[in-house]
């Protein structure tokens, strides 16, 4: 059933990823992070000793489920094609500069929308620089922009990232190999069964909805379409409705607890950077795990850039911290390090280098 | 007929060259696609544009007739 020519059917899809993202909250997944994307990366990439940031180290089966999900719901509606080799080390370079935007705000797009659904206002300021830039790397597409064709390959090749997945859920679950968070995010989370089963019914509802977070602004700005931007707002509505109903929002800026700091400019700069790298790579995080899962490697690439770049931003201290309470019960305000900035500031640069240096050939 | 080759471009490119094509001639489009989700993308927006698509299944790709 391809329910892209059905509005109403691409709002229910967002409507049921947002009651799956509400549910693995009140099962026990940090409640404005619930299935963000990035920071689920960053979790396992620190369960599997790649960074050393205690707090935040847990294999996430909602990655695992999510990949597999598009794997297994495009093998069945024979939409799984094995490709690679469209510029392959620009798409990794993207990961990590995805990464490095999404923890300088902390979280990716799906979280800044979660967030906006339990009233932080940090993610509707994030919002003007995340519009911001995907509008600047739609310029960069009139410009021309290509990151060039990708090739058939062998069809196995485009399921390494499934299998690699897969590993990873395997070893969490029958060895003591992975860390895991005694406290702080990493120790919050849904029983594994209920994580891995929410993230392959999330992932094939992604893959069949083609739910994009750059892509919905994208689509708006380049053609006026407004399909894409609806499943985002119905996951919106889900999550808004979950968080109203169980006393979860909470409106405000310097809300501590909540995984969030006000540094207004950076926030919406970190957005910029997410938004601006997710255009030129064709997609925005979870949309990358969904392509990797129907057989890109290129965007299995851009996946493991984002793992390299999650580990990164904690082992160079370029992640943002949040707002919180000291032990005496002061609120202790978040923000993102002077490293962090530098590497912003750095990312963007190199954004507008590649988004307006690498051009399509001409037919 | 003036043909768009799309093959193994990433979206949205393959729409933005559909849409460069369909301003730049009258008659006809073909348009090359690999992948089933670029051949969707495709369909919808050439009949948000009023036009009749008919699509035909190569050996790796899809050739879509947009009029």
């Amino acid at each position: 059933m391809n329910i892209t020519f059905s509005k109403s059917k691409l709002t229910i899809a967002g409507v049921l990823c947002g009651c799956l993202a509400a549910l693995l909250a009140a099962f026990g997944n940090p409640a404005n992070m619930a299935i963000c994307i990035a920071c689920f990366i960053r979790d396992t990439a620190g369960a599997m000793g790649f960074h050393s940031a205690a707090p935040v180290q847990y294999a996430r089966p909602e990655i695992v489920g999510l990949i597999l999900g598009a794997f297994i719901i495009s093998v069945v509606t024979k939409e799984y094609r094995s490709t690679a080799g469209s510029s392959p080390m620009i798409r990794f370079l993207l990961g990590m500069i995805i990464m490095i935007g999404a923890l300088a705000f902390l979280g990716c797009p799906l979280r800044m929308v979660i967030r906006m659904s339990a009233g932080d206002l940090n993610a509707y300021v994030a919002l003007i620089g995340f519009i911001a830039g995907v509008g600047t790397g739609v310029l960069a597409l009139k410009n021309g922009f290509s990151l060039g064709r990708a090739q058939s390959t062998h069809a196995a090749s485009g399921g390494v990232i499934s299998l690699l997945a897969v590993s990873i859920l395997v070893i969490s679950l029958c060895t003591s190999l992975m860390k895991v968070s005694e406290a702080g995010p990493g120790s919050k989370h849904a029983p594994w069964l209920l994580a891995l089963a929410a993230g392959l019914v999330f992932g094939a509802l992604a893959q069949r909805s083609r739910m994009c977070f750059a892509g919905s602004i994208r689509d708006v700005f380049l053609m006026g379409n407004i399909d894409l931007l609806l499943v985002i707002v119905g996951l919106f509505v889900s999550m808004l409705v979950f968080n109203l109903a169980t006393g979860r929002f909470n409106a405000g800026f310097d809300v501590p607890g909540v995984i969030a700091h006000s540094q207004h400019l950076w926030n919406i700069l970190g957005m910029y950077t997410v938004g601006f790298a997710a255009v030129l790579a064709g997609g925005c995080p979870l949309r990358q795990l969904i392509l990797a899962g129907q057989g890109s490697c290129d965007s299995a690439v851009t996946v493991l850039g984002m793992f390299v770049g999650a580990a990164l931003c904690h082992n160079f201290g370029l992640a943002a911290s949040g707002t919180a309470k000291n032990e005496a019960g002061e609120l202790v305000m978040g923000g993102l390090s002077t490293n962090g900035r530098v590497a912003v500031v750095i990312c963007i640069i190199l954004l507008f280098v590649i988004g307006f240096t690498q051009k399509r050939d001409k037919a | 007929m003036k043909q768009v080759d799309a093959r193994g471009l990433s979206c949205p490119e393959p729409i933005m060259l559909t849409a460069e094509a369909l301003k730049t001639t009258q008659g006809p489009v073909k348009v090359l696609v690999s992948e089933p989700v670029q051949k969707t993308n495709v369909e919808k927006f050439a009949k948000s544009k009023g036009k009749k698509v008919t699509s035909a299944e190569k050996d790796d790709f899809f050739e879509l007739t947009i009029e």
